[in-house]
């Protein structure tokens, strides 16, 4: 019943009847080195466009664009409003997260500032206190004044800005990125 | 016997050694469970290893439960979240455990380590055991990371942005790390998917593998023997020595050690079900919404020591600190079994290390108390919510009361408290006629200075006087105000 094989099976070093002669490459180191050539190509082809999905935000160039605040009359002179605007970078499934608020502070007539809703420091939402004039943040403490400069706490620098231009009577911001230290342009 | 049982147990038998053939159980068995430890190592002190690996496994199985209902996606994971802990039966317990078991993680992790750290196991010859736990170390605070950016609430969000603002402080590279952490410009859908793929997948994956070869190590180079003050570990000597405790007094693990072990495992399962069960799990605080902007982030447990740092260092040297400090220490903690890899292993003949563990604790729970109360936030509702104490009211004069006004309506007490309420950013007013002058007060309000803003712009010069006015007569009862001695030298 056991197909026990009737032969033993012959010892590893008879294997391949006279002893290799060291120095001499034989065709199966030959067959090593090629399986080791071909698997180096064949998992470059691979490999290579893995690390390119995966590392694509090394290589891709930002990508900003104009989006509008809305009609330039939502904000009336010498205040500062929240305003938002759909982010121009966004997923179908963004959700909640595809909307970014800002801070508008109209100065007068077509002069605008308009501030990242970011702390410089760490990136919370600042608030506006319109009776001190100043922005807080919920953080760390940090503070800034109505022109967006450094008033106090940790921040390195005054709040973002984003670059703004008024077209057919809308107030436009270039946007689409998270503003931070290394890219401070919104 | 009866002849039917003595088949039975003949077949099973049987079944075994075949069973045994094919796969070894005995010796695999033998070569670990019952692998033969110092009966020293048999302590309480050693528990904590494997509570640890306990944990894991809680959040192994927690985590594959919550996987079932969780939707990783912006647009779902926070009604996805809702669902499980209101609606889908014992979603909520689940959730809790999932939660209470990452607290725990964390913690018996530090414990461990510390125990590790003071009673020498990272000597000589046990130097890949404690690198393999320092990567376990870093995966573990990642999984605890990514684990609340899972909850897709407010938290999350500006956590994230956090992250995000301390990646782009590295020099040259900042930008695409920022963009690489996020997956894409800003934090949206892209960003939760990518911490998903690390919370379920990357990050388990790696620590069962390393957790491998730790658990490996513990068996090729034997689990450290109860630390004898006064016995030094020689390289030349060592191994002969444990090989010799393990000959005079070594009992296999299983069943002779592991008794601890298991009392300790089930008073870990028991406090994780009872928080779960007193707390519950931790409630998302809001849907991730970046336009509801009324938040005050705050990161889990284990990370508000990291929040306190960020606001208590001072800002020239913060980037420094976040950047180039965890290098440091990290480096510090690679060389240690290296430069420190023999001589005493016993903490009772190590004051250093032991001095260096209690600061560092001490440092920790400080630190993690004021990332938990924050007193350097602003009450951003103090203005408008906390009513003005008696005090500070009665026996005015109508500029005083004037000044009252401007300081509640100017948000002074957003940062300074008067009678223990408000804010604790700026110095307490409640006695501040005592410690300034009129031109002292005058000055700072104008001009701002240390960490207060500059008000010059923001007040008419009639509410600077109200407002000075009414603070220099914020005394205690029967105290004088404070008076300039330079003036009175000069009017002399």
């Amino acid at each position: 019943m056991n197909p026990e094989p009737e032969k033993a099976y012959p010892p590893a070093t008879s294997c391949c009847g006279s002893q290799p002669e060291p120095d001499k490459s034989t065709r199966r180191d030959f067959m090593l080195k090629l399986g080791f050539g071909l698997n180096a190509i064949a998992g470059a082809a691979m490999g290579i466009p893995l690390l390119g999905y995966a590392l694509s935000s090394f290589l891709k160039p930002h990508q900003l664009d104009w989006v509008s605040l809305g009609p330039v009359e939502k904000f009336p002179e010498g205040k500062t409003r929240l305003g938002e605007f759909l982010n121009p970078v966004r997923r179908a499934w963004d959700g909640a997260t595809a909307k970014i608020p800002c801070w508008v502070r109209r100065i007068e007539g077509d002069q605008f500032q308009v501030f990242a809703i970011n702390c410089a420091h760490l990136g919370c939402p600042v608030r506006w206190f319109e009776e001190s004039k100043l922005f807080m943040c919920p953080c760390h403490g940090g503070a800034y004044y109505e022109n967006g400069e450094r008033a106090a706490g940790p921040p390195p620098r005054g709040l973002y800005t984003y670059q703004y231009k008024i077209e057919q009577g809308d107030l436009l911001i270039l946007a689409g990125a998270l503003p931070n230290l290394a890219q401070p342009i919104a | 016997m009866n002849p039917a049982l003595e088949k039975i147990s003949d077949l099973g038998l049987g079944v075994f050694n075949w069973v045994d053939d094919r796969l070894h159980v005995r010796k695999i068995w033998a070569s670990t469970a019952a692998h033969h430890v110092p009966q020293s190592a048999g302590s309480w002190f050693y528990v904590f290893g494997s509570a640890t690996l306990l944990c894991f496994m809680i959040q192994l199985v927690t985590g594959i439960m919550l996987a079932l209902v969780y939707v990783p996606s912006a647009d779902e994971a926070y009604a996805s979240l809702d669902y499980l802990t209101y609606h889908q039966q014992l979603g909520w317990f689940l959730r809790a455990l999932h939660y209470w078991g990452s607290e725990f993680m964390v913690g018996i992790m530090l414990l461990h380590m510390t125990q590790v750290y003071l009673f020498g196991a990272y000597k000589y010859p046990r130097e890949i055991t404690w690198l393999t736990g320092l990567v376990l170390l870093v995966l573990t605070f990642g999984l605890a990371f990514t684990g609340q950016v899972m909850r897709f609430d407010e938290d999350a969000y500006w956590g994230l942005g956090i992250g995000a603002a301390i990646m782009g402080r590295v020099p040259f590279i900042g930008q695409q790390l920022v963009d690489f952490m996020l997956g894409g410009q800003i934090i949206a859908s892209e960003t939760l998917s990518r911490f998903f793929a690390l919370h379920v997948f990357i990050l388990p994956g790696a620590v069962l593998a390393v957790v491998s070869l730790h658990l490996r190590m513990v068996l090729t180079k034997g689990i450290n023997e109860y630390p004898v003050p006064g016995m030094l570990v020689r390289r030349e000597t060592y191994d002969k020595e444990y090989a010799a405790i393990l000959k005079k007094e070594g009992v296999p693990f299983f069943p002779k050690a592991i008794d601890k072990d298991i009392i300790a495992a089930a008073i870990v399962i028991g406090g994780i079900v009872a928080c779960s069960c007193i707390f519950g799990p931790k409630l998302p605080n809001g849907p991730a919404d970046p336009l509801q902007i009324d938040t005050n982030p705050r990161p889990d447990f284990w990370f508000l020591w990291i929040f306190a740092i960020a606001s208590l260092i001072p800002a020239q040297i913060e980037s420094f600190a976040l950047l180039v400090g965890p290098v440091i220490i990290g480096i510090f903690l690679v060389a240690l079994p290296f430069f420190n890899g023999t001589g005493e292993k016993s903490w009772r003949r190590r004051p250093v290390a032991v001095i260096a563990v209690v600061t560092l604790w001490l440092s920790l729970g400080i630190l993690t108390y004021f990332g938990a109360t924050s007193p350097w936030s602003p009450v951003m509702d103090a203005w408008s919510s906390l009513p003005p104490g008696n005090t500070q009211i009665l026996n005015r004069s109508p500029l005083q009361l004037q000044g009252a006004v401007v300081l509640q309506y100017k948000q002074c007490r957003n940062c300074h408290a008067i009678d223990g309420l408000g804010g604790k950013r700026g110095p307490n007013l409640t006695e501040v006629g005592m410690r300034l002058t009129k031109p002292q007060l005058t000055r700072q309000v104008v001009q701002g200075g240390g960490n207060m803003p500059a008000y010059g712009q923001n007040l008419e010069p009639a509410e600077v006087e109200a407002l000075v006015d009414y603070m220099i007569s914020l005394v205690p009862e029967g105290v004088e105000p404070a008076r300039d001695f330079t003036l009175k030298k000069a009017a002399r």
